[in-house]
């Protein structure tokens, strides 16, 4: 195949399909072992400094807060962030100074706006984006890693500066005759999916949208699943066509209520606009923003203090309420 | 609007209704939060009750009674056809099943391209604006992009600062040359004075529909490159059916403004 055009962006977490395939034989079990541990240890034995990590969900929906909050309590540094749809959930970790690098599809926060954080820290030098992309770019460098090809070959970003600045290449495909964008595989270190159900060894289920979750599970070295509630294998078996990421993917199962908290978790819980819009201002400055983390991550000993925090159950029960459409929301970022 | 009607809809409105009046029935469209949405939800309740609304983290023919802040919460899903993954519906668009895809940036230039990564130089950006998202994508593999933004000259520019999303690329037969798909690319951009088309042969930008109120010369005074000016129509008004719609059922809350 001809080599048409490169992109001057930098390799991120590319390695050859026969070294992902060593990995997960020597490395990721297939015994029913019981993966159940907290979220303080699956960071400490599963994210390391350096690495490069990918959230699950889709920003501002499913995140696993509970694995988000620890690498910020632990001070696990120099991440590499595989910025796919990052919203609160990247915002937080940024916010916090853990990640030093990224990949980008998108940083920001969609209807409520730019992400002051992600402009701070990129334009301020201290976060570098080492590559850009576009979404379907990145959630098919996923499907590469998770099929144990070297790349995928797709229509996308060719005649573009996302393409310019992207770690794929345009080759002469050889059928069509036609330039071909191909992206490469990506194996991230570590990623953390949030999910409503799980058994205690990692099979789990996702309700509503999978966003990349499919391809993510199967691409990462490490896997730590987040739960609303750990459920009896035998629940998850009744219904097999359900289950979305398969144990043998998983290296950690955290049980984890109201995981998604501040933002959604469909047809469990809504976002928690009072919280988010506290969280919006005050990432306008530093001092602010700081002062945030220290109170709701740094300050608190784990997710359920954190939980109490943010108002306990009244407040929770208030968000189910309106996820179900029991209640109307109240959006304090919309009102003039 | 710099007009003198004392017409009783805000731009937000007309946009809206226009944006809508350009989605056929019997077709599917990939939206985002925001206007389009509205728009998209306005024409099934109008003219176009069998079109599929499409969001790209996987929701497809959600049937709501709210509007959904996130491209991903419940809200594109409920009583929906089908919940997805952005694979998925990638792919459902790559291999030609999304007619009609909204895209915004904060750049445009004549020939449809579209920048919303950075303001300044990539290295050292004075404004580091979200990235691609998904508009790049849309913009390479929907049939038709539709692109919606606020019209001036910092915005409609000559030169982009970078170059996100692809529109026709560096002119006609640009897009083919490097294996874009046959027939794709922005059939509309809607901006506050009007609608622009790209023109056959020449692949720039040509005004097409000039909103009630607003002066022809308008257009080019808000643009740093020159809009063709031919033939054109003016934009309907928005009707009392449509204003009723949006401001009492689809978004009684005003979340889209």
């Amino acid at each position: 195949m001809e080599l048409i055009d490169e992109g001057t962006g930098e390799l991120v977490g590319w390695q050859h399909p026969d070294d992902f395939r060593e990995w997960n034989k020597t490395e990721r079990s297939r015994a029913p072992k019981d993966k159940r541990m907290t979220a303080t240890e699956a960071v400490e034995e599963f994210v390391d400094d350096g690495d490069v990590i990918a959230n699950g969900g889709f920003g501002q929906v499913r995140i696993s807060t509970p694995i988000i909050h620890e690498i910020i309590r632990q001070g696990v540094d120099d991440l590499t962030l595989y910025a796919k749809t990052g919203e609160f959930d990247t915002d937080l970790l940024m916010a916090a100074n853990v990640i030093s690098e990224a990949e980008v599809a998108y940083l920001g926060l969609e209807t409520r706006g730019l992400s002051a954080v992600a402009r701070r820290r990129i334009e301020g030098g201290e976060l570098d984006v080492l590559a850009e992309g576009s979404n379907a770019a990145l959630q098919w460098r996923l499907l590469a890693g998770k099929m144990g090809v070297p790349f995928m070959p797709t229509r996308v970003m060719n005649g573009t500066d996302t393409f310019e600045h992207s770690s794929a290449k345009v080759v002469e495909d050889p059928w069509t005759g036609d330039p071909i964008t191909l992206v490469p595989s990506i194996n991230p270190d570590t990623a953390f999916i949030h999910v409503p159900r799980a058994d205690k060894y990692g099979n789990a289920v996702i309700d509503g949208i999978i966003v990349e979750d499919h391809q993510l599970s199967g691409a990462a070295e490490n896997v730590i699943i987040t739960a609303e509630e750990i459920v009896p294998s035998k629940e998850i078996c009744q219904d097999p066509s359900s289950t979305d990421i398969p144990f043998f993917h998983v290296d950690a199962v955290v049980e984890a209520p109201y995981g998604s908290h501040p933002v959604e978790m469909s047809y469990q819980y809504y976002f928690d606009e009072e919280h988010l819009a506290e969280y919006i201002e005050a990432t306008e400055n530093e001092e602010d923003l700081q002062a945030y983390v220290d109170k709701y991550i740094r300050e608190t000993e784990d997710f359920e203090e954190y939980l109490e925090l943010i108002g306990g159950e009244e407040k929770l029960a208030e968000l189910e309420a309106i996820e179900t459409y029991e209640q109307d929301p109240e959006y304090p970022w919309c009102s003039d | 609007m710099s007009t003198e009607t004392e017409a009783d809809y805000n731009s937000v409105e007309l946009l809206t209704t226009v944006a809508a009046k350009a989605l056929d029935d019997e077709s599917t469209v990939l939206v985002g939060t925001g206007m389009p949405q509205l728009a998209g939800m306005l024409a099934k309740e109008t003219h176009a009750p069998d079109l599929t609304l499409i969001y790209e983290a996987g929701g497809i023919g959600a049937d709501a009674p709210a509007l959904p802040v996130t491209v991903g919460d419940e809200r594109t899903i409920h009583e929906g056809i089908k919940a997805a993954s952005m694979h998925d519906v990638m792919s459902y668009m790559q291999a030609g099943f999304v007619d009609y895809g909204f895209i915004g940036g904060a750049q445009i230039d004549k020939y449809g391209n579209l920048n919303s990564t950075v303001i300044g130089d990539w290295e050292n950006p004075t404004v580091r604006l979200p990235g691609s998202g998904g508009a790049n994508d849309i913009g390479s593999l929907a049939h038709e992009t539709m692109i919606v933004m606020r019209q001036d000259e910092r915005k409609f520019v000559e030169e982009l600062d970078f170059r996100t999303t692809p529109g026709y690329l560096d002119g006609p037969g640009t897009r083919e040359e490097h294996g874009l798909p046959r027939d794709s690319g922005p059939t509309n951009v809607i901006t506050q004075f009007g609608v622009y088309g790209f023109d056959e042969e020449t692949k720039e930008m040509t005004l097409e529909q000039l909103h009630p109120g607003v002066e022809e010369s308008e257009v080019n005074e808000n643009s740093g490159f020159e809009i063709h000016i031919g033939d054109y129509e003016r934009s309907p008004e928005p009707t009392e059916e449509e204003l009723r719609l949006l401001r009492e059922e689809l978004d009684p809350q005003g979340i889209i403004r």
